[in-house]
């Protein structure tokens, strides 16, 4: 084995197991740092692709997104000492639903003909990815951008009517 | 010594030995940084406050890090009874390890940091982010309602500062047209960023403080307020590990970047091809010295003269001022190094849209901040009162 395939399944090992402690923990705050433990194994996955942007991308958006969940699950989950949750009574509609993904997910990943050999590796630059972003795809990146910050202004007027009425 | 120092100065060396040695040479130069910092404050504060600061240990006091050093190591390391023991335990470690991690990919010297990386700048800004998940997981798993308010309060205020902070980094990045620390050094042997890009340098340094939890910003760890947030039940080891490690190794990463980023690191007025050949590199550590330093003491000098805010007016001070102006510096920006192409009229551009901007924050700045007029503030209370 190389070292980058012992790293490989040193990280997705870790990957796994955070992800599976995500589901399986009772408590809320465990599981968003089981989270972000899971979230930074995929950023070391694209690190070892070579794509190091995305990788910063990843460590930037979700360490900020998991504290931020960690503030939602607190706040949530009402004023005792452990902020604990589990399974509803919906769980046979969720496990039919997530079953429905796996097998959905398993026969799109088997039935796609990959373009490259696994041993190959395409490595863009970030001055390939600034202008293919911000010249050919400017349009849909404008529009992305425009829907986010309706939605922001949207919860901003939102909270403010409700501040406004109590 | 000087064998390893030449196999980290350019000699072939194994991949790993180099690496390990290049780690340990940070390790060591960040704790006696770190020790020669907290003298330093120390002494620079108590002599703004008109006091000696630390005399008794060692002459004028030099040995007081040491004494308080194995003093922490040998305190004894408390948990609360009902603290959650592995987040308390592993909190103190996810806030220094980022930390550490930024100090990875300085280039201290020419062609001498642990890694040269492509995107350095914005691994710096990126992995410093997840500090504020150690200061959660200390506020929440001490069990204590004065450490959650601070976790609270630090989450709200270093995901806010960190948005002013990337757009500093990237209203320079766009003038250097790169993200590579080396490749922004390098252009700047004539004029520094901080000339070409004032506000950016402005906000960088006041988002630093706020991401340092420095006062005036140090709302999160307020000890007239929250009695040290986070940190509130922590002791010995594991409160030296937070405060000492994180908070100086911190502070110090941030001026070194500075320094680099803004201040010309060691290009500035020298540029790289020196006059000592194989012994630049002492000239460069000088001069990167010479630059953080002020930076620190900068710092200080705010830290120890200015009230702390209040959580408002610093939200305020992000979200209304900090944040459009820095959205402003890269709009201009665009526009500069699109249309102007001399290199003179586009630095002289740079440098007026900047300087605008800047007296532009300052003057928004004064109008918020300034005393309402006696007027104003009888017809607001005529209005309290008329309500009632």
């Amino acid at each position: 084995m190389t070292v980058a395939e012992v790293v490989f399944y040193l990280l997705a090992l870790l990957s796994v197991i955070a992800a599976v402690g995500v589901v399986t923990v009772p408590n809320v705050v465990h599981a968003a740092l089981f989270l972000i433990l899971s979230l930074l194994g995929v950023a070391g996955f694209y690190i070892l692709l070579s794509s190091e942007f995305l990788a910063l991308v990843q460590v930037l958006i979700y360490g900020g997104a998991v504290a931020t969940i960690i503030l939602f699950g607190l706040m949530l989950t009402g004023g005792r000492d452990l902020p604990a949750v589990g399974p509803g009574a919906q769980w046979p509609l969720a496990l039919l639903v997530s079953g429905a993904l796996v097998v959905l997910l398993l026969t799109a990943v088997l039935n796609t003909t990959w373009p490259r050999d696994a041993g190959e590796m395409t490595l863009i630059s970030i001055n390939t990815l600034g202008s293919v972003l911000f010249r050919e795809w400017l349009l849909p990146f404008e529009l992305a951008s425009l829907v986010l910050l309706v939605a922001l202004i949207g919860a901003v007027v939102i909270s403010s009517q409700e501040e406004r009425e109590s | 010594m000087a064998l390893v120092l030449w196999g980290l100065f350019g000699v072939d060396m194994n991949v790993w030995l180099d690496a390990f040695l290049r780690l340990q040479l940070i390790v060591i130069v960040m704790t006696v940084t770190v020790m020669a910092l907290i003298y330093v404050e120390r002494k620079f504060v108590g002599r703004i406050q008109m006091r000696l600061g630390p005399m008794r240990t060692g002459p004028y006091g030099t040995l007081q890090s040491v004494a308080d050093a194995v003093k922490l190591l040998t305190k004894e390391d408390l948990r609360p009874a009902t603290a959650d023991f592995w987040l308390f335990e592993l909190a103190p470690y996810v806030t220094f390890v980022p930390v550490f991690m930024t100090l990875l990919a300085l280039p201290f010297m020419e062609d001498w940091g642990v890694r040269d990386l492509q995107l350095g700048l914005f691994y710096i800004v990126a992995v410093s982010g997840v500090t504020v998940i150690g200061y959660i997981m200390a506020g929440w798993a001490s069990d204590n309602k004065y450490a959650l308010l601070g976790a609270v309060r630090s989450a709200a205020q270093l995901i806010s500062y960190e948005i002013p902070l990337i757009l500093a980094v990237l209203a320079v990045s766009m003038v250097a047209g790169s993200l590579n620390l080396n490749d922004i050094i390098l252009q700047q042997d004539t004029i520094p960023n901080a000339l070409l890009q004032p506000l950016p340098f402005l906000i960088l340094l006041t988002a630093t403080l706020a991401e340092l939890s420095r006062r005036p910003f140090d709302i999160p760890i307020g000890e007239s307020e929250v009695v040290g947030g986070p940190w509130v039940e922590y002791s010995g080891i594991r409160w030296s590990i937070i405060f000492a490690l994180t908070e100086y190794a911190g502070l110090w990463g941030m001026a070194v970047l500075g320094s680099l980023v803004f201040l010309g690191g060691w290009e500035f007025p020298f540029g790289t091809s020196g006059f000592w050949g194989d012994f630049d590199f002492l000239y460069q550590m000088a001069l990167v010295f010479a630059k953080s330093s002020f930076l620190i003491l900068t710092m200080m000098l705010i830290s120890a003269t200015f009230p702390r805010l209040r959580i408002d007016q610093l939200m305020a001070f992000c979200w209304k001022i900090l944040l459009p102006f820095g959205f402003l510096q890269i709009v201009i920006n665009g526009i500069v190094l699109m249309y102007l192409d001399s290199e003179v009229t586009r630095d002289i551009a740079l440098f007026a849209t900047s300087g605008a901007l800047l007296v532009a924050m300052a003057y928004v700045t004064y109008l918020a901040t300034r005393q309402p007029s006696r007027e104003a503030r009888v017809a607001a209370m005529v209005a309290a009162r008329s309500i009632q």
